[in-house]
């Protein structure tokens, strides 16, 4: 029949044109691991100049280009992407909806992403060389940077129609597509998890987009925002960015969180303990993150009330957070507990998490941060935050949910080589960064004093480790994409939900009619 | 036509989005070249926004289509009604960032550049202002001599401006209500005196901007007095443009006999986006012009 050549359409066009959810979930994702791949080695370009005190390998322009774009490509072009394409993925499938509830805009969420990416990359190239400003972009170095900080700026705003669309689409697929039976409060928490983060981004990522505009028109148009002798004032940029900013950390993690939520249970073989408190401990983070932003800025000489009021406002994230650290470890108690790979990462995403999350306490304080500001503590704070939150939460994504994508199950040997030598390359690299920022080794500096050396070193050796281990997670994907063991439908013994009801690997279409949930 | 999935229609396989998103790079690329002063960059502009608008015509034509043809059950509808909210709220949070700028330096930096006596111990804060090396405010609407500057007055165009679109969002919901009592003689008339509103709202304000630069010298330079004013009511003049271009869609489909009183969200769609702008000018009215 011509409907299922319709439906498969062959080649590049079926990636071009698709329409189908898995089709985008499976372009995000490879899309995403392409950048971090990028990124990393960026980040070994950091790593290798900072090996030795002094300046050996590159200039330290070009250096602070790597420390800018490394960051915007693991922040906009890995992790958001990747948890998108998750979303995509598995959304329909956990709520029993046959696909995204606008599937062209869903493709064109996506094919955003590469030409954003390409006018990123050109700019590296471009006379003056890329953005060099540090991934906030604070004014007035951004603003007398040369052209690459006019691609990085489009970038954003092409990344931002992205994700904007994206979220739309995503809060649109769980509030009307959801199967009969499927109320919001027995939703998967990654489903929730997701549709909170999707409120964040449509909040946050319009007021980015209107500070690099006014960073463009400040550049090109004569206006002067950020420019005292107009007016203006350079730490506006910055509350305006921050606003945007801090709910982006949360952006990148809250996924994270929903998928350790699926996991742990899983392989404790319990339900999740605390539901319900999980579910309002996530809306009590995503409202919080709105009203904190300016602790990123206490040394920027704001009056004394906003610096109480930030710093008391940030420390109350504490609290639900606690919360949720608390249900995970809760969950464990007590369960017929085993440790397959998805559950090595859950378990370390808890871990290393949670000690990025007490770094964040201790710079929530307003006199210890103005020792703290702006040093490696922050690097480590933030590395065991994103690396040990997100980017862990995404390997147990992708280990929990590749039988399913794939219909093979992939090699626990290998996955646990992965989980050790990861695990080592990054408290290896991190770790260390907290000893030489407590004792004043500053962030985004080519060069340093000699006593930080063997901190430095360190950090190297476990920057190259942990780079270089992720070549065993691709080579795993890859083994699992071409063969294997059969995975079962329900893959994990202790798995619940709806996505395990359809077959390994999922059919091209799934829940065409809606299933019953009861 | 398509799957129809539990009744909830799944589009095919689509060619339209890949291509936007090459004449938005085009366009993005075409821009960044023209700024930097690169012969190349306006044509590349050019090129990207004909694929853009092309691609706009035959993904909405596209969608009209299928709406049309009734393959639109009530639950995606919802979809659509969902999908229009959230994008409208983004929009809200855009303007949320210039309006948050504006609060900022008329409460804090030009209060704070006055009081310190540094670099600039003559400063005066006062706004309007340009800021202590621009030029220096006069009164509003008067005409400035060297080295000053007239800020924009509230009492002229900007309230017949304000009466203007207060009143055009209540023909357009004469519009509704004659579409929800299938009146389609009312309903084609209100929609075009509603676009006729729009479009005499932009034409006084393109007399406003002419007249700011060239006789009040209240240009994108004028400190940050002038990049608030121009930032804030530029991008709410182009939400105005594409506001005006939907409604003569929507006239354009309603005189074909298009909508159904019982199911018309293309319509609905274009009447929140025309309140939204609504809203944002009583923001702009009172915090840009008036106060």
């Amino acid at each position: 029949m011509s409907e299922a050549a319709h439906h498969h359409p062959t080649g590049l066009s079926r990636w071009l044109f698709t329409t189908n959810h898995k089709d985008i979930g499976t372009m995000y994702l490879v899309f995403a691991f392409m950048m971090a791949i990028i990124g990393g080695l960026m980040s070994l370009v950091i790593r290798a100049e900072l090996f030795e005190p002094g300046l050996q390998l590159v200039d330290p322009n070009f250096f602070n280009q790597m420390t800018t774009v490394h960051a915007l490509v693991m922040v906009f072009g890995f992790v958001m992407p990747a948890f998108v394409g998750l979303a995509n993925w598995m959304i329909p499938l956990m709520i029993g909806a046959p696909d995204m509830a606008l599937p062209r805009m869903n493709n064109w969420s996506f094919w955003l992403l590469p030409p954003a990416a390409t006018l990123l990359i050109i700019s590296l190239f471009v006379p003056g060389g890329g953005p060099a400003a540090g991934w906030t972009l604070y004014p007035p170095l951004s603003i007398q940077g040369g052209m690459g900080m006019d691609f990085t700026i489009l970038t954003v705003h092409m990344l931002g129609i992205s994700s904007i669309l994206g979220s739309i689409n995503i809060i649109a697929t769980i509030l009307n597509m959801r199967a009969p039976g499927m109320a919001l409060m027995k939703m998967p928490l990654f489903v929730w998890t997701w549709l909170i983060t999707a409120f964040l981004l449509l909040a946050a990522i319009p007021v980015f987009a209107g500070a690099v505009t006014m960073l463009l028109t400040d550049r090109h148009f004569g206006t002067q925002f950020f420019d005292a002798a107009g007016g203006g004032d350079p730490v506006l940029f910055q509350h305006i960015f921050w606003f945007f900013g801090h709910p982006e950390v949360y952006i990148l993690v809250l996924p994270a969180f929903g998928v350790i939520s699926q996991v742990i249970p899983t392989f404790a073989r319990k339900p999740l303990f605390g539901y319900s408190s999980m579910v309002f401990a996530t809306a009590a983070i995503a409202f919080l993150s709105f009203i904190v932003w300016a602790h990123h800025m206490y040394t920027v000489g704001m009056p004394v009330a906003g610096e109480l009021f930030f710093m008391y406002a940030t420390m109350l994230i504490a609290v639900p957070t606690g919360v949720k650290v608390f249900n995970w470890v809760a969950t464990m108690w007590r369960g017929s507990m085993t440790f397959e790979a998805p559950m090595l990462f859950a378990i370390a995403t808890v871990f290393t998490f949670t000690m990025g999350g007490v770094t964040g306490l201790m710079l929530a304080l307003t006199p210890v941060d103005f020792q703290y500001h702006d040093t490696y503590f922050v690097v480590a704070h933030f590395h065991y935050v994103i690396v040990g939150g997100s980017v862990l939460g995404l390997f147990t994504a992708v280990y929990y949910w590749l039988p399913k994508w794939t219909g093979h199950m992939y090699s626990e040997v290998v996955g646990k080589w992965h989980f050790w030598l990861t695990m080592i390359g990054i408290n290896l690299t991190f770790f260390p960064q907290h000893f030489s920022g407590l004792a004043g080794m500053p962030r985004r500096i080519p060069d340093y004093a000699l006593q930080f050396a063997e901190f430095n070193m360190w950090s190297t050796y476990g920057a190259f480790l942990a780079v270089f281990s992720q070549l065993i997670f691709f080579y795993l994907v890859w083994k699992t994409v071409k063969g294997g063991e059969k995975a079962t439908d329900q893959v994990w013994e202790g798995a619940e939900g709806l996505e395990w009801t359809v077959p390994s690997p999922a059919p091209y279409h799934t829940f065409e009619t809606p299933p019953k949930v009861s | 036509m398509s799957t129809a999935n539990g009744g909830y229609y799944l589009p095919e396989p689509s060619p339209w989005p890949v291509i936007m998103s090459s004449g938005v790079f085009i366009t993005a690329l075409g821009f960044i070249l023209q700024m930097n002063g690169y012969a190349p960059g306006p044509w590349l502009m050019l090129a990207g926004v004909v694929i853009i608008v092309y691609i706009m015509f035959r993904w909405f034509g596209q969608v009209i289509g299928e709406s049309e043809a009734g393959v639109y059950n009530e639950q995606v509808d919802m979809s659509f009604r969902l999908g229009m909210g959230w994008f409208i709220f983004s929009e809200i949070m855009f303007f949320a960032a210039f309006f948050g700028a504006l609060f900022y330096v008329r409460v804090f930096s030009v209060e704070w550049i006055g009081a310190t006596d540094m670099l600039w111990p003559d400063f005066v804060a006062h706004w309007p202002t340009a800021g202590p090396e621009g030029l220096k405010a006069i009164a509003a609407d008067t005409e400035p001599g060297p080295g000053q500057f007239s800020p924009m007055g509230a009492w002229g165009i900007p309230a017949i401006n304000t009466a203007i679109l207060l009143t055009s969002g209540a023909t357009v919901t004469a519009a509704h209500w004659a579409l929800k009592k299938d009146d389609r003689g009312s309903l084609v008339f209100w929609l075009a005196i509603t676009s006729l509103l729009g479009v005499v709202f932009l034409s006084l304000q393109a007399y406003e901007y002419a007249h700011a630069w060239t006789e009040l010298d209240l240009t994108m330079s004028a400190g940050v007095y002038g990049a608030t004013f121009y930032l804030l009511t530029g991008f709410h003049g182009f939400h105005v443009t594409m506001g005006t271009i939907m409604l003569i869609v929507i006239l354009i489909r309603s005189m074909k006999g298009h909508f159904k009183p019982d199911q018309h969200f293309g319509f609905e769609g274009v009447a929140w986006y025309w309140h939204f702008v609504d809203v944002v000018w009583l923001g702009l009215f009172v915090f840009v012009y008036w106060l």
